[in-house]
């Protein structure tokens, strides 16, 4: 039975080992997306900023001081300082936790619940599908999403933790429609009645044949979603039911800032820049991220 | 069932008054309405019929991937359309399919050798340490190459794409592989490629094909026999150069006589049924094809014919066709 193994052929796994050479290819493939690193380079800088913000903050982010409010930006405080003489700078900082938190975590919540579900919904289909879990994203998104959001936070009670809980509930069911609907279009695909002819496990079907497959629309509604739940984390920050006083979060200082935007425009912009800079390079990276997946692309 | 006579080949599978209903709305869509037929092992039964007439359904349902509404489909004497999904995952090893679109039919996702080592891995066909070197054998078998196994199926032409499906449906060595329109998709000269290489490997791994297509010229190439299909029901079931020689039901005749003849000669009767095939949502009562049928007499309404042995394994569904066409064929 064995053939004659011809020249140049690689017959064993420690001549080339294929994984390490694939993760290369994709790596490169990322690499060369400019607009990709320049996303992910911020991205990067955002996160090392969530984790020890402390290293970069040139003064204390709650210290108040009043013979300096109001102050435009300047060699002493780099961003100005607020209505309370706080440096906005430090807060700018500080605030990159608390928004890169509540982005992350709620839409970990939303992927951890809507993921399984809208997978099992769509690839078993039934009553379930139809007439319960449908239905309760049907009346899930027919609310307005802040509306909802508040809701939820009026029931738990304000905080973070909480409102990352509403945000994260409040986007689950748009994971669940999206996930649900990528599996229903791929479960008819004969490379997936293949799978099935080969005798291989539901399970595995889902998890190691559909779920890559899916996974570029959901990197992109994922990182769209941490950008919203950075916004709608800042404006219950701003109705006083997100990120509680004194500490800052990018939303409630954005909202501040609204009210001096005439005496002190740079209260609103340097807040507002920020989350901009975070939402645009986390899509990008996103956009990047599922390029690197594809490997249709090369 | 037949007496089996010691050098008659053993019957592989054998289908029941096979049906397959769909449901739409009140109605269902008869896709597959009442088939039986035996498959011996080693030989290729081709299956022809136009689109929509059932073919493709029923390859699904012989493999148990559609349940069927009705009947039964026996295989190595057991009946598998009772099995339980267990039992239905290790008989996936011995009935395999290869599927029409080279596109579709590949996880863009896995590389060949990713996904040959799932299946192979999943019904234990190799030790762990032999798989690449199973799996590289099998791609040269098929006409690949042994560096295949790193690639992307992105990177291969349609041909090849058929021929990594062909691999996967050897991976688990099966006993039967269901050609479902296995070249239709592929230019004429890679047809013939895969073709020849599906005829080598049958030789090779003393494989049963059930070959179903849409393509005369292709079936008449690979078959042993040719059984027809129209509207969810076989019309004519008999051996390769018994149907097309001879060919009994009138939409067998109709069919055959509309391939062109190389030989420039004008041909006698080109038989033009009228009308269009109906819906499979409405199949007309009695005999399905009484409403086209140039044979058509008034108990065709309402008899549904049987599927009767016109003569040494020769199946027809038409209760109106006589022997005469065997006397003919004496003076041909």
């Amino acid at each position: 039975m064995m053939e004659q193994v011809q020249k140049g052929e690689i017959t064993s796994v420690k001549t080339e080992y294929p994984r390490i050479r694939l993760m290369k290819e994709m790596l490169q493939r990322l690499l060369e997306n400019k607009l990709a690193v320049v996303g992910g380079v911020f991205t990067i800088l955002l996160i090392f900023l969530a984790l020890f913000p402390g290293v970069v903050a040139t003064h204390s982010h709650t210290e108040q001081d009043y013979s300096a409010v109001l102050v435009p930006p300047s060699a002493a405080h780099w961003f100005g300082t607020d209505e309370l003489g706080r440096d906005l700078f430090s807060r700018v900082i500080y605030g990159a936790t608390t928004s890169l938190k509540a982005g992350l975590i709620s839409v970990g919540i939303a992927l951890g619940i809507g993921l399984p579900i809208g997978m099992l919904s769509g690839y078993f289909r039934g009553v379930w599908d139809e007439f319960l879990i449908m239905r309760i994203t049907d009346a899930m998104l027919s609310f307005p999403p802040l509306v909802l959001a508040l809701t939820l936070v009026a029931v738990f009670g304000a905080g973070l933790e909480n409102a990352m809980i509403a945000i994260g509930l409040v986007l689950t069911p748009s994971f669940m429609r999206l996930i649900r609907g990528e599996v229903l279009a791929h479960r008819e695909k004969e490379y997936v009645e293949a799978a099935r002819a080969s005798g291989l496990p539901s399970w595995r079907i889902l998890f190691i044949h559909i779920l890559p497959n899916t996974i570029a629309p959901i990197i992109v509604q994922a990182t769209l979603a941490i950008a919203a739940a950075i916004i709608t984390e800042a404006s219950l920050s701003y109705l006083g039911l997100g990120t509680q006083p004194p500490t800052p979060s990018w939303g409630s200082m954005l909202s501040t800032g609204q009210g001096y935007l005439e005496q002190a425009p740079w209260l609103g912009l340097f807040p507002g820049l920020f989350i901009f800079i975070t939402v645009l390079s986390i899509n990008l990276f996103g956009d990047g991220i599922r390029d690197m997946f594809d490997s249709k692309l090369k | 069932m037949s007496i089996k006579h010691e050098k008659e080949p053993e019957i592989l599978l054998e289908v029941r008054d096979l049906q397959k209903h769909f449901k739409k709305g009140g109605n269902a869509i008869k896709a597959v309405d009442g088939i039986s037929f035996q498959v011996k092992r080693g030989e290729t039964l081709g299956i022809v019929g136009e689109s929509g007439c059932g073919k493709s359904t029923m390859g699904r349902v012989i493999l148990q991937l559609l349940k069927p509404t009705e009947g039964e489909v026996w295989f190595e004497g057991n009946d598998i359309s009772k099995f339980s999904n267990t039992q239905l995952r290790k008989l996936r090893k011995d009935i395999q399919i290869i599927f029409q679109d080279p596109f579709g039919s590949l996880n863009q996702r896995m590389t060949v050798g990713a996904m040959l080592r799932e299946i192979v891995r999943f019904h234990s066909i190799v030790p762990k340490a032999e798989e690449l070197r199973f799996i590289q054998d099998l791609l040269r078998k098929v006409g690949l190459n042994a560096n295949h196994y790193w690639s992307y199926p992105h990177k291969f032409s349609g041909g090849q794409r058929q021929r990594i499906s062909i691999a996967r449906a050897l991976a688990v060595e099966p006993k039967l592989i269901i050609c479902d329109e296995a070249v239709s998709a592929l230019d004429v000269s890679v047809q013939a490629q895969i073709l020849n290489l599906l005829k080598k490997l049958k030789r090779e791994f003393g494989l049963t094909y059930i070959f179903i297509s849409h393509d005369l010229s292709v079936v008449k190439h690979i078959s042993d026999r040719v059984g027809v299909m129209y509207l969810g029901k076989m019309v004519e079931l008999a051996g390769k150069k018994e149907i097309y020689n001879n060919p009994l039901h009138p939409y067998t005749k109709a069919l055959f006589s509309a391939i062109p003849d190389i030989s420039g000669k004008e041909k006698a009767t080109i038989q033009v049924l009228k009308g269009d095939i109906p819906s499979p949502l409405n199949i007309p009562s009695g005999c399905h094809f009484h409403t086209r049928c140039p044979n058509a007499i008034a108990e065709c309404k309402v008899n549904v014919p049987k599927f009767r042995d016109m003569s040494d394994n020769h199946y027809v569904s038409c209760d109106v066709v006589r022997n005469d066409n065997l006397v003919l064929e004496g003076s041909r």
